[in-house]
């Protein structure tokens, strides 16, 4: 597993990009990611869906998919898709710092 | 005494209680296995109904004649399990009580949790084939249809046999071909995925294989609805695919009795863990089959392989030992690609589908990814091994545990294919190959010249098989380039951060 930069601090990703270590997390590298992923102004909006996805990560050890993020989390998933637009699952879970949800194999 | 419950006697249920009597004697175990039907599907038929290759009857036989004399086959609904009480409450009213439970009723697809599965067009244009009635009504389609547009569409992953869409298309290819209608039909793939699968290079195989046979491939597309009136799938980033004929696979849900216990997640998939398949709720309940929320394929291989592990912690779990075999998620399956081939992948948790060999004892090696005939034969085979060895407990010559031997393990990030057998000797290495051979990032330039890493090798490593209809959404992703970070894996994370580390790997999004 890398070791890269970001925001002047070392943080741990897989090859993907993706962190790897939940801890090394906070929102402040959240607004940061989320450049990366192409959003450059995290709404309150944005936060609360994070929040959930950073909630929802540690009891299971997975990342909520959409539709858990709709269903459970309560967000709607059109909303999701303005937010997050494109790869709404993808950006969300990499702006969280938690792995990308298994579409399984 | 102890009492052992099996919900669901299909391909896990049926297998683990031919394991279970064979090995404790009915003074020791009594075992009841619960199901609401006396029909025990062979669910891989179903994909081959379609194309008139296969009898309903050839895929349905008594369930009870596959339980074995000493175990209670009860054939009742579910209404509900109590965890705490150790009873399952049966629909007519009954109660059965137990000391371990074994879950293994698996998913059901839902067509009515799209919006429009349900409506008008359902049995006209839109079908599917993971159940019997409907891909008995897709076989009449498929036969009457005489060109058009044919969209291929999954809904949502996990599915059971994530394959099988893939293998629906690669045998609608052959089928229209045979009928001398191939260039009148028009056929797309439609996935919520970024790829034609989720994993590197069984994706790039395959995306191949659908390119070279003229197949659209469309990705990352989360369908909000099915439109029976324009006859189109419409996605949540509004993208609208028309179709003549729609072969959806719906969202695959675990049955209601385990929302109604309180035992599983969104998609009543019971949480279980990924090396002893026992709920993560209750030590005295086990999940077997598609059910649970192993991270690997939903498929009848893997719960062949994960009975076997169940069956080896079964003694420690009866004596209150800690369980000490874990699961590694092993799977293979065969792939029909059309026209008497066929592929076979093979992976577990860590290990992605490599191409190269499987070797099988007495049939002699097949190939991995990559289409022949002997595949499609094994495929064909299996029928008969399912029905005669498999469900019944006898013993088969796969193992529960992969192996790399034959296996051409490629290294994705770097987009190599040279590290084959000898390499996967060594241990099992999780794709993307870390550790073993990366060098501390000190030894190394900063920026790697091309001779000591291969720059950018991370984006032509993807999949570059997206053929044609990839309609406008493609989001705007951040133009960076792809930073160099291949060959300065293993770099020690306690280092001074500016002044060693590279860049931010980014995503593609």
């Amino acid at each position: 597993m890398p070791t890269t930069r970001i925001a002047e601090r070392p943080i741990d990703v897989n090859d993907e990009g993706f962190l790897t270590n939940y801890d090394q997390w906070d929102e402040d590298l959240g607004a940061v990611l989320a450049g990366y992923a192409g959003i450059q102004e995290m709404t309150e909006e944005h936060w609360a869906v994070i929040r959930f996805l950073r909630a929802d990560y540690p009891a299971r050890k997975e990342t909520a998919t959409l539709r858990r993020t709709a269903t459970v989390g309560g967000f709607d998933m059109k909303r999701l898709f303005v937010l997050f637009p494109g790869k709404p699952a993808k950006k969300m879970s990499y702006i969280a710092g938690l792995p990308k949800p298994k579409g399984c194999v | 005494m102890r009492r052992v419950v099996i919900l669901g006697g299909g391909t896990a249920g049926t297998m683990v209680a031919n394991k279970l009597r064979a090995a404790y004697p009915q003074e020791q175990l009594h075992l009841t296995v619960v199901d609401q039907d006396d029909h025990h599907h062979y669910q891989p038929g179903y994909l081959f109904l379609p194309f008139g290759q296969l009898a309903p009857r050839q895929i349905v036989r008594a369930r009870h004649s596959f339980i074995p004399d000493g175990v209670d086959l009860v054939l009742c609904g579910i209404e509900s399990v109590d965890a705490k009480a150790k009873t399952v409450q049966l629909r007519t009213g009954d109660q059965l009580s137990y000391d371990t439970l074994i879950i293994a009723t698996g998913v059901q697809p839902r067509p009515e949790a799209t919006e429009g599965g349900d409506g008008p067009e359902v049995g006209k244009s839109v079908h599917h084939f993971y159940d019997l009635a409907a891909a008995e009504s897709l076989q009449e389609a498929m036969r009457t249809f005489r060109g058009g547009r044919l969209v291929i569409h999954i809904t949502e992953m996990p599915i059971k046999c994530p394959v099988a869409p893939l293998e629906f298309t690669f045998l609608a290819d052959a089928f229209f071909a045979d009928k001398k209608i191939r260039k009148k039909v028009e056929i797309v793939y439609v996935t919520p995925l970024d790829g034609a699968f989720t994993k590197p290079i069984a994706s790039r195989e395959l995306g191949d294989a659908l390119a070279k046979r003229n197949i659209a491939l469309e990705t990352d597309f989360a369908i909000e609805r099915i439109d029976n009136e324009t006859k189109e799938i419409v996605s949540f980033d509004d993208r609208h695919i028309p179709f003549d004929l729609l072969v959806t696979v719906p969202l695959n849900m675990g049955p209601d009795y385990i929302a109604a216990s309180g035992l599983g997640d969104e998609n009543n998939f019971v949480p279980c863990d990924q090396g002893t398949m026992q709920s993560l709720a209750d030590p005295d309940i086990f999940v077997l089959g598609d059910g649970g929320t192993l991270k690997t394929s939903k498929a009848g291989s893997v719960a062949h392989f994960a009975v076997d592990i169940f069956m080896e912690n079964f003694p420690d779990y009866l004596a209150g030992r800690q369980l000490t075999h874990n699961f590694d998620g092993h799977a293979n399956c065969f792939i029909e690609t059309g026209h008497g081939k066929g592929m076979l992948l093979d992976f577990n948790y860590e290990t992605q589908p490599y191409t190269g060999a499987f070797p099988l004892p007495v049939v002699g090696p097949m190939t991995l990814l990559k289409e022949t005939p002997a595949n499609h034969w094994a495929k064909v085979a299996f029928r008969w091994v399912y029905w005669n060895l498999l469900i019944t407990g006898r013993p088969l010559p796969f193992t529960a545990d992969m192996y790399l031997m034959g296996k051409k393990v490629e290294d994705t990030a770097s987009g190599t294919s040279t590290k084959d057998l000898l390499l996967g000797l060594f241990g099992r290495r999780k794709h993307g190959g870390s550790a073993v051979t990366a060098p501390k990032a000190s030894a190394r330039p900063t920026l790697p010249s091309s001779a000591a890493g291969k720059p950018a090798a991370k984006s032509s490593a993807r999949p570059a098989s997206r053929p044609a209809a990839r309609p406008a959404a493609k989001s705007a992703a951040p133009a960076a380039p792809v930073p160099a970070y291949v060959a300065q894996k293993g770099v020690d994370s306690t280092a001074d951060a500016a002044s060693v580390l590279p860049d931010p790997i980014l995503p593609k999004f």
